[in-house]
């Protein structure tokens, strides 16, 4: 595999004892357009400094053109970065600026002597030729006559252009861009997305951009690389990776999804928001999954036409389309649609087996959406659990009259508060007298997990479950209730999605 | 609207610019009057040219202007590396040694530069010094001691802002560490340098208490040269002394012209200490 | 590794440079001796006796105490007053003001010295206590606007607004909501002023009565003047002293600040 430009295995970097880069495995081939894409942490600006040289990993191994270069200084490397604050020299003007490498660099030379032998010499670049690399790579930006501008007078727009001539002008095999437009205006962005894209085709050298901004990432990229906590998601074409997302945070991060808990019920059936659709895929009979549908692909009729009866709750106009909020129950659905419902409205929704994507749920947690109630309680899966509410606040306490008082003395009345509830498996104590825990529910599957049984409680009402890791043997259709102490509740705030 | 105000915060400025008239334009203005008279009231340029017809005046300021560049070159050498190492310690440990560094500035100027006489009479003592004799060196010295901590603090303050990314830039376009801290590092703590040397030139110049308490009277420099001027007390001294000082003051003001940071200089004596 | 003890070998010896001045005298004002270089194999603290029985010395550190948190509250006034009055004038005017106000740091010592001892002599003003205070507050109140001018540039133009637009006179705005916020500046300004009072050798020199001494002057005329002076001994100690509560106000100053950043940290 020649084409293999740049290779990275299982690659780790550590910072304060968490690795920020957990064990990266990748390759990028000559001449493409990789985009790293993912939030802010997730190790993707890392990973590209330890492509750059700036950070050295601390476990595993960079290759570039089939050669290990994790030992190789950056400023031996033949690749070139764009900052994100561009990084300009504040003290040299356009030129300097972009004549910096130009100037450092020194290239072997033959000649021959009278005796005609070959001498080899390393020689600086002529001014002339200096000359001429600088004004082509200020024409490929389109800031020609800029030479002697001085760098701090520039716009934030004509800095970026500086700042990626001064990186090509030194014709790397590699660029790296590290959020270059995070700084502009949306306008500008726009603007400079497709430049860069232009760019790259007129260069053919390979481009590895970091972006947060998915929009960006779809646009521009031959190849998108989703990072989250510092481990690869998915790698695809940004196809792929929007139509097909290999798991609930892919979905969530590239475009906006609803995401649902669901369970498999039957043969290619699967449920959730309280009914059960068909699907396409094959899963396994009651087990737990992520549900992915995109907010286009709800349909809405009229009440009593779809399969879900549900009220219009909020509707906001989007230029091109409505985007609304569908309630059903306990659970909202996004919806995407060019008739505007009113809100209030209720109707009905249709989803297609097609638009539903499955994911496999890997189990390591319960997670409900509770609500806190006025004694400091947390409701959820039709119970009311005790619990710490400090932990939603660190260095926060509870005073006397049960307000909870922050670090900064702030006392805040919780009640009320939706909060994100989770609770590990081997966490939740089944108790066969339904009168003694805190939830009542029955048991809707066993299964035999090698050491211990995989035990799924579903409550009556809200059918929400409850997985529990247990040495005991109970029976399929107890009715049992379920009791969780209260340090073992992990609360967290609910942040409001955007979308 | 600012007529329908009582008070309006810009009108602080005029009991200030008062202030400012009497206590610091007038005596200015004071100095010139006197620099061109002489003892009977008359206008006279003798005052200056008697100043520098007179040779042990011309070798005063060449004592006063080599001992300043010989003092504040050596603080550089000093201060600079300590700086740059103080800079890219990590910023907790590098903010504590800094005090360290700058902590001596608090004690009383005076007895600051009395306890280095007492160490040099001292290693005199133990015969690795001679302090009778060396008076030059004794005065370079406590020159340097007392403006180390104000040669470090400008220089630690620059480097520390420098933005990581342009380095790391630099090292991107193919600069080894030599190239970088040359081509990079240095030309962008040029403010800090021109602010330390700003700061340790004029003062050592001018303060006479160092070269007093180790120069076994026999260093005198600027400062001293005015002192004497008024210390003599005869009808015309005042009138030299306020002459020299008018020579002083447009050495120092042509410098800030030169160097252009006029306003914007960052506190002289304990900047950024508090 | 090499390159890292080279650093710290270089660090220890600049402050073994910085430090060892001061150590000797610490050392030595325990010793019996009183003179430094020769050794007494006593230990006692008859070095600090005798600068608590120095009825001279102690007047002077009253003298130099009072006047420095005299000076420096006036000229903290004085500066603030300064820095807000020329802040929110025109830019011509704050140029001019800003100027004026930037000559006494600019200027030599000496220079600033003679000229207001040339005031005294013109207006017949007797050097007393009154013109050694209004040197001081001369030498301090520019690092005070220095310090003060900052702040004000930092804060949001809006907040003053927003107070008069809540009904505030613009006295009261300028109190309840401009003072508070630029407070920070205050207190470094007058910290600032109170090192530099306590420093000051030439200024006072020149603008003192013959009857008062602060520390400065009374230790530059024991060292420099006649080195056979006997209150020497007791200055060593002194000196001790200084050394001492400069440490403990230090350590003190980064503990507070210490536990100040951890609780914001928290937040």
């Amino acid at each position: 595999m020649t084409d293999k430009i740049i290779e990275l295995k299982n690659v780790i970097k550590t910072y304060d004892g968490t690795n920020v880069v957990d064990g990266i495995s990748l390759y990028i081939r000559k001449g493409e357009f990789v985009t790293l894409l993912g939030p802010s942490g997730c190790g993707k600006t890392t990973t590209l400094r330890m492509i750059a040289g700036f950070e050295k990993p601390d476990g595993g191994e960079i290759l570039l053109n089939g050669k290990s270069i994790t030992d190789i200084p950056p400023y031996l490397r033949p690749i070139n970065t764009v900052f994100q604050r561009y990084a300009l020299f504040p003290h040299l003007n356009v030129y300097d600026n972009i004549a910096y490498g130009l100037k450092l660099k020194r290239v072997v030379n033959v000649y021959e002597d009278k005796k005609g032998r070959r001498i080899e010499k390393r020689e600086r670049l002529s001014k002339k030729v200096i000359d001429e690399k600088v004004s082509k790579a200020l024409k490929m930006v389109d800031l020609e006559e800029f030479e002697k501008r001085d760098v701090n007078t520039l716009s934030g727009g004509q800095q970026q252009r500086i700042a990626i001539a001064r990186a090509i002008v030194n014709e790397p095999q590699i660029l790296l861009l590290d959020e270059p437009l995070g700084a502009l205006d949306l306008k500008m962005r726009q603007d400079m997305q497709l430049e860069l894209k232009a760019m790259h085709k007129k260069l053919g050298i390979t481009f590895i951009y970091v972006t947060h901004d998915q929009e960006e990432a779809l646009t521009m990229s031959d190849t998108i690389v989703v990072m989250n906590d510092g481990i690869i998601q998915q790698v695809g074409t940004p196809k792929d990776i929007y139509n097909e997302p290999k798991n609930a945070f892919v979905a969530d991060f590239i475009g906006e999804s609803n995401i649902f808990n669901g369970t498999i019920v039957g043969d290619r059936k699967v449920r959730f928001v309280g009914h059960t659709f068909d699907m396409v895929d094959d899963f396994e009979l009651h087990e737990k999954v992520d549900v992915v549908v995109r907010p286009e692909d709800v349909f809405l009729v009229n009440k009593g036409l779809g399969q879900v009866d549900g009220t219009i709750i909020s509707s906001i106009f989007k230029g091109v389309h409505y985007e609304m909020t569908f309630q059903v129950g306990k659970t909202e659905i996004l919806i995407q649609d060019t008739v505007e419902r009113t809100v209030g409205e209720e109707v009905s929704v249709i989803i297609k087996p097609e638009d539903i994507h499955i994911m496999h749920k890997g189990y390591t947690m319960n997670v409900y959406d509770g609500v806190i109630t006025k004694d400091n309680k947390v409701s959820f899966a039709e119970g009311e659990f005790a619990c710490d509410v400090t932990k939603l606040y660190p260095g926060s306490r509870l005073n006397e009259e049960g307000y909870l008082v922050t670090a900064d003395g702030q006392e805040l009345d919780l009640t009320d508060t939706h909060v994100r509830v989770e609770v590990p498996l081997d966490k939740i104590e089944i108790i066969d007298n339904e009168e003694d825990g805190d939830s009542v529910g029955q048991i809707i599957s066993i299964i035999y997990k090698g050491d211990h049984y995989q035990v799924i409680i579903r409550t009556f009402e809200e059918e929400e479950d409850f997985v529990v890791d247990t040495e005991y043997l109970w029976n399929e259709n107890d009715k049992v209730s379920v009791k969780i102490k209260p340090e073992d509740i992990n609360l967290k705030l609910k942040v409001k999605q955007n979308g | 609207m600012g007529k329908a105000l009582k008070f309006s915060r810009k009108n602080l400025g005029i009991p200030y610019f008062l202030f400012l008239c009497l206590f610091v334009i007038f005596p200015l203005l004071l100095i010139v009057v006197y620099a061109f008279t002489d003892g009977n009231g008359s206008l006279t340029f003798a005052n200056f040219i008697d100043f520098f017809t007179k040779g042990s005046n011309i070798y005063v300021l060449f004592i006063s202007f080599a001992l300043a560049i010989l003092t504040t070159a050596i603080c550089l050498v000093i201060a600079y590396p300590v700086s740059y190492i103080l800079a890219r310690t990590n910023m907790k440990a590098g903010s504590v040694y800094l005090l360290l560094f700058i902590l001596p500035m608090w004690i009383n100027f005076v007895l600051r530069t009395a306890a280095m006489k007492e160490l040099l009479f001292a290693l005199d003592k133990l015969g690795v010094y001679n302090i009778t004799d060396w008076y030059f060196a004794n005065t370079v010295i406590g020159m340097v001691y007392d403006y180390l901590p104000f040669t470090i603090l400008p220089i630690y303050t620059v480097l520390i802002k420098l933005d990581k990314n342009v380095l790391e830039a630099s090292s991107d376009l193919g600069a080894n560490k030599v190239q970088t801290f040359l081509r990079t590092t240095l030309p962008l703590s040029l403010p800090g340098i021109v602010s330390a040397i700003t700061m340790v030139l004029l003062p050592t110049t001018t303060s006479y208490v160092i070269s007093d308490t180790l120069g076994n009277s026999k260093v005198t420099i600027i400062g001293k040269l005015i002192e004497n001027q008024f210390n003599i007390g005869t009808a015309d001294s005042w009138h030299t002394g306020s002459a020299i000082s008018l020579i002083l003051l447009c050495f120092i003001f042509g410098t800030m012209l030169l160097t252009g940071k006029f306003n914007e200089r960052p506190n002289q004596r304990g900047g950024g200490l508090w | 590794m090499v390159g890292k003890i080279f650093r710290s070998c270089y660090l220890w010896l600049i402050l073994i440079f910085l430090y060892a001045p001061v150590v000797l005298l610490v050392v030595y004002s325990f010793n019996a001796s009183n003179e430094i270089g020769s050794w007494s194999n006593e230990w006692n603290f008859s070095l600090y006796a005798m600068l608590f029985t120095d009825e001279k010395i102690l007047d002077c550190i009253k003298t130099t105490l009072l006047l420095a948190l005299s000076a420096s509250a006036i000229s903290t006034l004085l500066g603030t007053i300064g820095a807000i009055g020329m802040f929110y004038s025109k830019p011509r005017v704050f140029k001019i003001l800003n100027t004026v106000t930037q000559v006494p740091i600019v200027n030599a010592e000496i220079v600033t010295a003679i000229s207001l001892a040339l005031v005294c002599s013109i207006l017949l003003f007797p050097r007393t206590y009154a013109s050694l205070l209004i040197a001081h507050v001369v030498l301090t109140f520019p690092f005070v606007v220095t310090s003060v001018l900052p702040k004000l540039k930092q804060m949001d133009p809006n907040l003053y607004e927003a107070g008069l637009d809540l009904g505030a006179s613009p006295l009261k705005a300028l109190f309840t909501i401009v003072v508070p916020e630029i407070m920070p500046g205050i207190a470094s300004g007058f910290m600032l002023a109170v090192t530099l009072s306590l420093d000051d050798y030439i200024i006072t020199n020149f603008t003192k009565p013959s009857t008062i001494d602060t520390i400065s002057t009374y230790a530059y005329n024991a060292y420099a003047k006649n080195s056979a002076n006997t209150s020497i001994p007791a200055l060593r100690a002194l000196s001790a002293i200084i050394f001492a509560v400069i440490i403990i106000s230090v350590v003190v100053a980064n503990v507070n600040a210490d536990r100040r950043a951890k609780q914001r940290g928290n937040n």
